[in-house]
């Protein structure tokens, strides 16, 4: 089902570098701290998983690489240039498909080129995006008319055609049936290795995270810091069975206090 | 009908629904039930004598006698006209039905035994001399009355909805517009009527503006509404795609109100009609509101209940023209209400 994009032999990652990063809401007057001095760097072409406990904070790193919100103390760059606000090269992929209803899936693809104007130019982007994520048959259908893996695969291809060199998944499978986030998983990994973008992936899921990641960033509870940063040091393509992927997953659930069943 | 490169889902689903409902092309019962219906008050209204003279009752009489043999033949023939005529004809079958007893009744009531009292109540005869004796009066009265609506509900329309956009978008806006809205709105536009008349120029700019309050109320809150409730994921979306704030307005905000917008500019509408027809009978010397109330002057009554017609016609005629603009531009939403 996944394919390379024709046109785009091979777009360069991005590096990130998260350098004492606070964050802090403001709740009914008080302040409710979220992200507690986070650090870290992330080589070009990296995948890495920011995994941790729902509500830990996770989801607003993860807003603050986008650029859709200003932390409140530390700095973010993106190649070593600072983040000031959202970015076409920094596309978010939401847990919701957020695919806009009165569009077609086409129209829908097509949002990033036509909020710069480059949907003339670059039109056929489109249609390689689609082809990418096997929807080619669905470019006039309403997003109430897909299923819940179709949607998201929509909202896949529309984040692609803005080529990101880092591309932000917020737990872009988290709502999905499991069968599909089983087919979804493969198909990010290799659509990652095959395209050499950076990807940023948070997610709540171990196994997901070991699966699909090169690094794995286990955060605690809120307001989250960094507990432990692994290297998941596997070739792909990867084997849901492989004792060493059980071995991390065991030692990651033992960082979080949840290996008690194990 | 569906190859497999155009399958979409829900097309199977939509082909359901669409399928006639098989028009069984045999012999139409309900079809010569209505044949018969409309033979006999054709023969209630040309045998019974009246009780007065009137003009067109042997006029009614073919225009019914012509009904039931048309249905006659409908009823016999109908595989030979086409489907689509059958299958709506058919539909209407109990209604033709209802509608031949209804006016044999009332035929009886006011024409042949005057059992309710006359002028107030008017014959079918009569009703039908007003439209071939009195159309032309009648038809510039519509004239008229579309002319003021029209301009006033547009006026209205374009600035509610502007206002609208602007006070769920904008903070500063809607700190301004919300009390004075709130003050404002809820008036009654008639109750300007007074002040609207010795303000304006002519009686015609004041109620043009009267009407566009009445329509703007409305269309300002739902658009408003529908601009403050869209799904703030969705700015996220294109602001990560690098969209303009003017993309925000244009491209996200406001296709994500327009069903709250529609909701508007149908209440805006309704009140409109009613500010029209107040505004026709108290200064404007033309339109529906006037013919009624000059009809009610010469104790008229048919022409009254005439316009009375008229006017209904021309209202729903007007909303339907409204819900067929949102059935085309809102063909993405389910479930839609059928008008």
């Amino acid at each position: 089902m996944v394919t390379a994009l024709a046109e785009t032999p091979g777009l360069a990652g991005a590096s990130l570098d998260v350098l004492g990063v606070s964050h802090a809401f403001d709740l009914d007057g008080k302040s409710l701290p979220v992200l507690d001095h986070v650090s870290f760097h992330m080589e070009a072409g990296e995948l890495v998983a920011l995994l941790g406990p729902s509500g830990c904070g996770k989801s607003t790193l993860l807003r603050l690489v986008a650029g859709l919100e200003p932390p409140s103390a530390g700095s973010l760059l993106v190649d070593r240039q600072a983040i000031t606000g959202p970015h076409p090269s920094r596309v978010v992929m939401f847990q919701d498909p957020t695919l806009y209803p009165w569009r077609t899936v086409r129209a829908n693809v097509s949002l990033g080129l036509e909020a710069r104007g480059l949907l003339r130019t670059r039109g056929g982007r489109v249609d390689d995006a689609l082809r990418l994520v096997g929807l080619s048959h669905f470019a006039t259908a309403y997003p109430h008319q897909l299923s819940g893996g179709m949607a998201q695969r929509v909202s896949l291809a529309r984040a692609l055609v803005n080529d990101p060199t880092l591309l932000l998944l917020d737990e872009p499978l988290g709502k999905l049936d499991s069968m599909t986030r089983l087919t979804m998983q493969g198909e990010l990994v290799s659509l990652w290795q095959r395209n050499g973008f950076s990807a940023l992936l948070v997610t709540h899921d171990v196994e997901e995270a070991v699966f699909m990641a090169n690094r794995v960033i286990v955060l605690s509870d809120r307001p989250a810091a960094i507990k432990a940063d692994i290297q998941v040091d596997l070739p792909f393509p990867r084997h849901r069975g492989d004792p060493r992927l059980a071995d991390l997953r065991r030692e990651i659930l033992g960082l979080l206090g949840l290996d008690a069943n194990w | 009908m569906s190859s497999a490169k155009s399958l979409r889902p829900g097309e199977d689903l939509a082909l359901a629904t669409a399928a006639p409902r098989s028009a069984s092309p045999g012999f139409w019962y309900m079809g010569a039930i209505a044949a018969g219906a409309w033979l006999v008050f054709a023969a209630v209204v040309s045998f019974l004598p009246d009780i007065d003279d009137f003009d067109r009752t042997g006029l009614l009489a073919r225009i019914a006698a012509v009904s039931g043999v048309v249905l006659a033949l409908l009823a016999v023939f109908g595989p030979a006209v086409p489907r689509a005529i059958v299958t709506r004809v058919r539909h209407a079958g109990p209604w033709l039905v209802l509608l031949a007893a209804a006016f044999t009744a009332w035929e009886l009531v006011t024409a042949k035994f005057t059992i309710l009292p006359r002028p107030f109540f008017a014959s079918p005869q009569a009703m039908l001399e007003v439209f071939t004796d009195d159309w032309p009066r009648l038809g510039l009265s519509v004239g008229h009355s579309l002319r003021l609506l029209a301009g006033g509900y547009v006026i209205g329309a374009s600035v509610g909805f502007v206002s609208g956009v602007a006070i769920g978008w904008s903070r500063a806006v809607g700190y301004w517009a919300h009390p004075t809205l709130r003050l404002i709105g809820p008036l009654p536009a008639t109750a300007w009527l007074p002040l609207a008349f010795f303000a304006f120029p002519s009686s015609y700019s004041a109620s043009t503006f009267l009407i566009a309050l009445a329509t703007g109320f409305p269309v300002t809150v739902l658009t408003w509404s529908g601009v403050a409730s869209v799904n703030k994921a969705y700015y996220d979306v294109a602001r990560t795609m690098g969209a303009s704030e003017r993309f925000l307005v244009l491209k996200v905000a406001i296709p994500a109100a327009l069903p709250s917008v529609f909701v508007g500019l149908f209440m805006g509408l309704g009140a409109s009609f009613s500010v029209l027809v107040v505004a026709e009978m108290m200064g404007v010397k033309a339109g529906l509101g006037w013919y009624l109330q000059w009809a009610q002057g010469w104790a008229a009554y048919a022409n009254m209940y005439s316009a009375l017609l008229v006017m209904a016609l021309m209202c729903t005629g007007l909303i339907t023209l409204l819900f067929r603009a949102r059935d085309k531009l809102l063909a993405w939403q389910k479930g839609l209400v059928q008008w």
